[in-house]
């Protein structure tokens, strides 16, 4: 016992060296930074009440608001670690979301049209891995059909029904979108779950370490006998169903589906989110917790916005500006350059 | 194949229409095409209220492809018809199809979109709704429900679109004659009902629950019904406590109206068919100078 506090003593300055370059501190700090600047605009930012029996407040909201991007992010991650991309998550999104509002209102069992959503995302993760890993076509090329035509699709799944008024109400999908469980909103319980479930597939299982290997090197991991062709399917699949959780929450969030504008751009957020947790486009990395923490710096800069009055013509202005300096801060160039005219300046 | 097949179906379908009425003016109809809810449904009121004007009308879509119009405008011209009603796909590109049909002495008629043209003459004049003046009609009825006091926070449509410009101007030109109405938070929803939401919830946050805050003005009624439901889930009453009103008079709103969550929202016509027909018929009887420009009103619907 005494040696380990010994060591622990001796380590100390060494531990924050490894804080200082550990891949988490900077995307921390940087959520940190956005939520101690919305604090000085908005003085109120961090007060939470209970309102109509769940928590109410900016911090919530942002863990709230995050949802979504935060589970197409984490099967953007997956599907990052085996050197892939998925353009088409917005479009699964819209087509889930139109198979919802088609379905009830064709009058099936509310807990039914649950997992017919959940088949329809499966489902396009299908045609996704297919076309990258059986037919080997590129993924930003093979993902981008899908993102392409999928609107197209959620559009005529709509004329199913009519289309010309998609809202809808159902106290079961609004329940696990809007509800709550004990003060705590049901999307959060339920992502929470959904992220341990994964975190334990991929680290728990060996199919993490696949993944991993895939991404890092496809032939050799073939030739290692990891089916290189099986896991990058699986990651696709994986990819379709979380976003089509994120489909089935924005769907009964707004009541409505809206094919042509639902989710647009949240490839680019889940992108982001997942590059700000250190993961890279290179592939053969996979970081569940930090790109939930990416997610969690872009929603918390876009309700800092939307509560600082500025026009709208800055949001994404801001928003380009905040992910530059925390990818900047995560450069190791970047930041060895800084250190290198910061010990100069004395001599 | 399919476009010789179009083409073919085309033709047959003019000759019989030539055929079957002589003694109705015959008006060709290039329409854009057939995206979104609103263009078909315009479409569809274009075909039926022709009928109830005993107009022959040849209709044309033009999928979105100008030279697919400008082929139509010019099979029309040839034809002989006796007026061209033109939704332009596109504003450029117009002075040499409409000298043309200005030498033939066709009148043509703009709907919808505007063109780019020097010389106004080309055509008789343009009938479409006026988004500045949808604002107009929002902010003054809010000055009258307010009394001409009134905090509003704004939903933006998609920044630097051609409905969201015009429609806050509209908005903000009734607001300049009231001192005591202003509006204290503006954000854009992007047109979205999630972007209305989202928006409505940060500003719930940022003015301590709306508190102080008479209305909420949106620029279509999807971000209204985002907003609705952000404020229902804030446990606040729309329609009660805050005043709700937006454009556009989409079927879910006409639901909101009815349940008092929702105040007021001003149309954007898809049936205009009988707003359009008559000028150009008037037109055709007595041809007069016309306004460059006639507007199609927007009926502001309230929940009674």
């Amino acid at each position: 016992m005494a040696s380990t506090d010994s060591t622990a003593e001796h380590s100390a300055p060494g531990r924050v060296k490894a804080i200082a370059q550990s891949r988490a501190i900077w995307p921390l700090l940087a959520l940190a930074l956005i939520l101690i600047v919305a604090g000085f605009i908005s003085p109120n930012f961090y007060e939470i009440r209970i309102v109509e029996g769940r928590l109410f407040g900016n911090l919530i909201d942002i863990l709230y608001r995050a949802v979504p991007t935060a589970l197409v992010a984490l099967g953007m991650a997956v599907v990052i670690g085996t050197r892939g991309i998925d353009l088409s998550v917005g479009s699964i999104i819209a087509i889930v979301g139109a198979v919802i509002v088609w379905r009830i209102k064709m009058g099936d069992p509310h807990v039914t049209i649950l997992f017919t959503a959940l088949a329809a995302g499966i489902l396009c993760g299908m045609w996704n891995g297919f076309l990258v890993a059986a037919l080997g076509i590129q993924p930003i090329i093979a993902t981008l059909i899908l993102m392409v035509s999928g609107r197209g699709i959620g559009m005529l799944i709509n004329l199913l029904y009519g289309g010309t008024d998609p809202s809808f109400e159902s106290a079961f999908l609004q329940g696990l979108s809007t509800g709550s469980i004990w003060l705590i909103p049901t999307r959060l319980v339920l992502a929470a779950g959904i992220f341990l479930a994964l975190w334990l597939l991929i680290r728990r299982t060996a199919l993490g370490l696949f993944v991993e290997s895939v991404g890092g090197n496809a032939a050799a991991s073939n030739l290692a006998g990891v089916n290189a062709r099986v896991i990058v399917f699986v990651a696709y699949v994986l990819c379709g169903l979380l976003s089509a959780w994120a489909g089935i929450i924005m769907t009964a969030d707004t009541h409505t589906s809206d094919p042509v504008s639902v989710a647009l751009y949240i490839e680019l957020d889940a992108i982001l989110a997942v590059v700000i947790g250190g993961g890279s486009l290179a592939g053969g990395r996979i970081y569940l917790g930090m790109t939930v923490i990416g997610a969690l710096v872009i929603q918390a800069l876009t309700t800092a916005t939307l509560i600082s009055g500025l026009p709208p013509e800055y949001n994404l202005i801001i928003k380009a500006l905040v992910v530059l300096s925390v990818l900047f801060l995560q450069s190791a160039n970047a930041r060895n350059a800084i250190r290198g005219l910061v010990s100069r300046k004395p001599s | 194949m399919i476009r010789k097949f179009a083409l073919a179906g085309a033709a047959l379908a003019a000759t019989t229409f030539m055929s079957g009425t002589a003694l109705a003016q015959t008006i060709g109809f290039s329409q854009v095409g057939s995206e979104g809810d609103w263009r078909p449904a315009f479409s569809a009121n274009m075909q039926e209220s022709a009928k109830e004007y005993g107009v022959d009308l040849k209709f044309a879509n033009a999928q979105g492809k100008q030279e697919e119009q400008l082929r139509a405008v010019r099979a029309f011209i040839a034809q002989g018809v006796d007026a061209i009603i033109i939704a332009p796909v596109v504003v450029t590109g117009w002075d040499q199809v409409l000298r043309e049909a200005k030498e033939a002495e066709i009148p043509v008629f703009l709907v919808d979109r505007d063109v780019d043209v020097e010389d106004k003459s080309l055509y008789v004049t343009r009938i479409s709704a006026d988004f500045n003046l949808e604002g107009k009609l929002a902010g003054a009825w809010l000055a009258a429900e307010s009394l001409g006091d009134c905090k509003v926070v704004e939903l933006q449509g998609t920044t630097g679109s051609a409905p969201a410009i015009e429609r806050k101007g509209g908005f903000e030109a009734v607001l300049d004659q009231f001192p005591a109405m202003e509006i204290v938070a503006s954000q854009s929803g992007d047109f979205t009902t999630d972007g209305g939401k989202k928006v409505m919830e940060a500003f719930i946050k940022s003015t301590n629950n709306l508190e102080g805050i008479c209305a909420s003005f949106a620029h279509n009624d999807n971000m209204q019904l985002g907003a609705i439901q952000a404020m229902k889930e804030a446990g606040l009453k729309p329609g009660e406590d805050v005043l709700m009103v937006s454009v556009d008079y989409v079927p879910a709103i006409k639901d909101a109206l009815d349940a008092g969550e929702a105040n007021a929202s001003v149309e954007l016509r898809s049936a205009v068919g009988e707003f359009i027909y008559p000028v150009v018929l008037d037109y055709l009887k007595n041809p007069t100078e016309l306004d460059k420009w006639i507007v199609i009103p927007g009926d502001l619907h309230t929940a009674d």
